[in-house]
C-alpha cells in the first residue's frame, strides 16, 4: 500500500457542557490549528464523521461544511459514523494516488440532548428499540458476560480520570467514588462522561508527509470489522471484530509503546486488551481515553490523533489506535502507526 | 483514479409508496440479493459493504448500519455508512468504488435506501436547530425560488418544466420499477394540478418512495458477466452560506463535470455521452443541470429539453429510466442513477434501453446544491 501518515492533529478543550457554540464555532478552530501546522489550506480529500441525532436536526455536516473554507469547492464525502472512519476513507482516497494529502475531522455535541435515549434509536427500530433498552443498560449486560472485577474496572477509571487531569484537552474528573448503580454492575463513573468537542488530522502520502513533518505518525495497517447486531448472536466476552481488525492491521507484528482505546465503559478496556493481545509493557490510553472526555463521533478520531501524537513528538515508536461503534463494541477499526 | 473497477450486478427493488411487506432491513436484503444475483455472487464472495441513506430522520433509526449489518451479510467485514445529503447514492457509488480502485478489496456491495413511508420527510427536513431558523418547508420550498431564479435569467417559458415531468413519466411507463406510472400522462394533466410551490405544480416534484438499490463494483482481475467500466469518478461541495454563490449553476456541479470529463476523456458531453441519468426532482431541473454539466450553452438549456433531444429517441436521452421525477427512495435516489447508467451500457436497461448506449453519466446533487457526486461508465475497458 502507499506510505500515508498522520502529520498534524488538533482537538478542542472539550466541555462537559454546552457552551453555546454551533458546529461551525465548535470545529472551526482545530480546522485552522491543523492548517497553521501543516502549512496547507488546501487538500487533495476532505472526510467528515457526524450524527444527525446528536443535533437533533438533519444535515448537521452541511453548516460544518462552511467552517473549511470549501472554496473553489472542494473534493469532499461526510460518514455518519465516528471520524475514525472519515480517516479510513480518506486513507482509501489516498491509495488511489493522484492526491497527496487530505483533511479529516470530526465533532459532536453530547450536552444537548438524552445521549443514552438517543443511542438507543440505533437499535433494530422493530424488535429491540421498542423495548426501551438504553446504551448503558447494553454495556452493562456486556460488563456482567464479561464478569470483570470491580477493583479492576475501579483502577482503570483511577488512572483514566488521572491522566485526563493532566491532559489539558479533557475532562477534570474526581477519582472514582460512590457504591451507586447506574445499571448494575456499572458504577456511573464506569460510563464515559457528557462531552462537547471536535477534532481534526491532517494525512499525507509518501514526500509530502516526510516535507511536512519532522516525525511523521505512518499508518502501517488499518482495518476495521462489524459483528452482528443481536446481542443473542455474540459472545459478549470477547470482541471478535476487533482481534480480525487488529490482525489485518498488524498490531501484533512489533511492540506496542502505547495504545489509545475507544472504551466508553470501563469493561470495555479489559475486552479490547485482550481482543488485540497488547504486550504487558503497552501504555494504555495516557490521554484519558473516553471515560475522561467522550466527544461522540470524535472521540474515536481522537484515540488515532492521541496514537500519532505519541509518534509525532517523539516519545514513542509504534502505537496502536482503536474505534468504535454500535452497541457493546459492535464495530471496531484498528490503526497502527510507526514512526 | 487508481485501479480499474466495474459494475458487475445491479439489483433494484420496485419502488411504491408503502412497502409495508418488508422491514427495512428486508428492503435492503431484497436489492442486495439481486445484485449479487446479476454477479453470480453471494454474501460470502463480498470484501466490504458500503451504505447510504439520507438523513436518519427519514426512518427514525439513528445510524442504521449497526442494524442492517447482519441483513446484509456484512458480520465479519469492514462496512462504511456514508452521507452527504441528496447525494449520498451517487457518494456510495463512489466510496465503494474507491475501495477498488485504491487496491483495498476486489468485491464490494453498495446499497442505499429509503423507506419513507416510516416517517415524514418533509418535517424531517424541516427540523432546525433553535438559532438556525429555517423560512422554508422541505426541499420543494427551498429549490422553487432557484427555478424561478433560472426561469427570468434565461427567459425560459412557463411550459418547458410540463415537458420534463411528462417525458420523465412516459419513460417511467416503460421501467417495471419505475413508481409513479401514469398512463396517458400529458401537458394538461400536469398543469391541471396544484401548485405547491411557486412553479412548481404536484405533477412537477418527485414522490415519495420505499425502495432500495444495490451494485456489485469488482477489481478487474474479478470481472464476470457484462462489465460497465467506470471511467471517471468525482465529488465536489462547496459551502451553504457563501455570499456569491451561484444556487442556480453552482461552481461545485461544474468542477465536478470537469474533473469527471477529464478522468473520461469527454471534451464534447452532447456528443460523447449517450445516456444521462441525471439528479432531477423538480421538472425544471433538467433545463438547469443541462446547462450546469455542459450539454447546453448557458441559457440553452430549456431549448434543448423544448426540442425533445432529451428524450428516449432524443440525441441525449436524459432520465430513460423515468428519473428521480418517476421514483424517489431519497438515499437511493442517486445509487439508483448511477445503478441505470450502468445498466445501459451493460445494455441490459429493457423496455428503456437506448439502443447502442456505450459511455452514460451518473449524477447526484444534494444539500442547498452544493454537494455533487458522478461518475461516467462505459462499455469498454478504459
Amino acid at each position: 500500500m502507499r506510505e500515508v501518515a498522520v502529520i498534524a492533529f488538533a482537538q478542542t478543550r472539550h466541555t462537559d457542557h454546552d457552551e453555546g457554540l454551533i458546529d461551525f464555532e465548535l470545529i472551526h478552530p482545530v480546522i485552522q490549528e491543523v492548517k497553521e501546522r501543516t502549512g496547507l489550506s488546501r487538500f487533495g480529500f476532505t472526510c467528515s464523521g457526524s450524527c444527525d441525532y446528536l443535533a437533533g436536526a438533519p444535515f448537521s455536516f452541511v453548516s460544518a461544511l462552511d467552517s473549511l473554507g470549501a472554496w473553489p469547492p472542494i473534493s469532499e464525502s461526510h460518514v455518519e459514523m465516528d471520524a475514525a472512519w472519515a480517516l479510513y476513507e480518506a486513507w482509501v482516497r489516498l491509495q488511489h494516488g493522484d492526491v497527496d494529502s487530505a483533511l479529516v475531522y470530526g465533532f459532536g455535541k453530547t450536552s444537548m440532548g438524552d445521549l443514552r435515549e438517543i443511542m438507543t434509536l440505533q437499535l433494530d427500530p422493530y424488535y429491540l428499540a421498542p423495548l426501551g433498552l438504553d446504551q448503558v443498560s447494553f454495556a452493562a449486560l456486556q460488563a456482567n458476560a464479561y464478569g470483570a472485577g470491580r477493583a479492576e474496572l475501579d483502577e482503570i477509571v483511577r488512572r483514566s480520570r488521572a491522566d485526563g487531569r493532566s491532559n489539558p484537552h479533557a475532562l477534570d474528573l474526581d477519582d472514582p467514588a460512590g457504591d451507586e448503580f447506574e445499571v448494575a454492575p456499572l458504577r456511573p463513573y464506569d460510563v464515559a462522561p457528557i462531552t462537547d468537542g471536535a477534532a481534526a488530522i491532517v494525512l499525507a502520502a509518501g514526500d509530502l508527509a516526510r516535507e511536512l513533518a519532522e516525525r511523521p505518525a505512518w499508518i502501517m495497517g488499518i482495518a476495521h470489522r462489524i459483528e452482528p447486531h443481536y446481542l443473542g448472536m455474540r459472545d459478549l466476552r470477547r470482541s471478535p471484530s476487533t482481534e480480525a481488525a487488529g490482525r489485518a492491521a498488524g498490531v501484533g507484528k512489533g511492540p506496542v509503546d502505547v495504545a489509545e482505546l475507544h472504551a466508553q465503559f470501563s469493561h470495555e478496556e479489559l475486552i479490547l486488551r485482550e481482543a488485540l493481545e497488547l504486550p504487558a509493557g503497552t501504555v494504555v490510553n495516557p490521554s484519558g481515553g473516553a471515560l475522561a472526555a467522550n466527544p461522540v463521533m470524535a472521540t474515536g478520531l481522537i484515540r488515532i490523533g492521541e496514537a500519532a501524537s505519541r509518534i509525532l513528538d517523539g516519545g514513542a515508536g509504534r502505537t496502536v489506535a482503536h474505534a468504535t461503534s454500535g452497541p457493546c463494541l459492535q464495530h471496531n477499526l484498528v490503526t497502527v502507526l510507526e514512526a | 483514479m487508481g485501479n480499474r473497477c466495474a459494475v458487475i450486478g445491479v439489483g433494484q427493488t420496485r419502488y411504491q409508496t408503502k412497502r409495508r411487506d418488508v422491514s427495512i432491513a428486508g428492503l435492503v436484503r431484497e436489492a442486495a440479493l439481486r445484485a449479487l444475483e446479476d454477479a453470480g455472487l453471494t454474501f460470502k464472495d463480498i470484501d466490504a459493504v458500503v451504505i447510504g441513506k439520507a438523513p436518519d430522520l427519514f426512518e427514525g433509526v439513528m445510524m442504521p448500519e449497526a442494524y442492517l449489518a447482519d441483513a446484509l451479510g456484512a458480520a465479519g467485514k469492514p462496512m462504511t455508512r456514508v452521507h452527504t445529503a441528496g447525494s449520498v447514492g451517487g457518494s456510495t457509488a463512489l466510496v465503494g468504488a474507491s475501495l477498488i480502485q485504491g487496491g483495498v478489496h476486489d468485491r464490494v456491495l453498495v446499497v442505499a435506501f429509503e423507506k419513507q413511508s416510516e416517517s415524514n420527510a418533509t418535517w424531517a427536513l424541516s427540523t432546525h436547530l433553535p438559532f438556525s431558523a429555517s423560512l422554508v418547508v422541505g426541499a420543494g420550498g427551498y429549490f422553487a425560488p432557484h427555478i424561478r431564479e433560472y426561469m427570468r435569467r434565461s427567459g425560459a417559458p412557463d411550459h418547458i418544466g410540463t415537458l420534463v415531468a411528462v417525458k420523465d413519466r412516459q419513460n417511467a411507463l416503460k421501467n417495471p420499477y419505475a413508481h409513479l406510472k401514469i398512463p396517458g400522462i400529458n401537458r394538461q394533466m400536469v398543469e391541471s394540478t396544484p401548485m405547491l410551490w411557486e412553479p412548481i405544480r404536484y405533477l412537477e416534484t418527485c414522490p415519495s418512495s420505499d425502495g432500495a438499490c444495490a451494485m456489485v463494483l469488482a477489481s478487474e482481475d474479478k470481472v464476470t458477466g457484462t462489465p460497465a467500466w467506470v471511467h471517471g469518478t468525482a465529488m465536489r461541495s462547496e459551502p451553504m452560506a457563501r455570499a456569491d454563490r451561484d444556487t442556480v449553476s453552482p461552481q461545485a456541479g461544474k468542477d465536478c463535470a470537469a474533473d469527471v470529463y477529464r478522468q473520461a476523456g469527454i471534451t464534447d458531453p452532447r456528443r460523447e455521452i449517450d445516456v444521462a441519468e441525471v439528479y432531477v426532482p423538480f421538472s425544471w431541473y433538467e433545463p438547469m443541470w443541462l446547462e450546469n454539466l455542459g450539454f447546453a450553452a448557458e441559457g440553452e438549456g430549456w431549448k434543448v429539453t423544448e426540442a425533445g433531444s432529451t428524450a428516449l429517441d432524443g440525441d441525449i436521452p436524459w432520465n430513460a429510466s423515468g428519473g428521480v421525477l418517476s421514483s424517489n427512495p431519497i438515499g437511493a435516489s442517486g445509487l439508483i442513477r448511477f445503478a441505470e447508467a450502468a445498466q445501459q451500457v451493460r445494455g441490459m436497461a429493457g423496455e428503456h434501453q437506448v439502443d447502442g448506449a456505450r459511455t452514460a453519466l451518473g449524477h447526484a446533487y444534494g444539500g442547498g446544491a452544493q454537494f455533487f457526486a458522478m461518475w461516467i461508465v462505459g462499455a469498454h475497458k478504459p
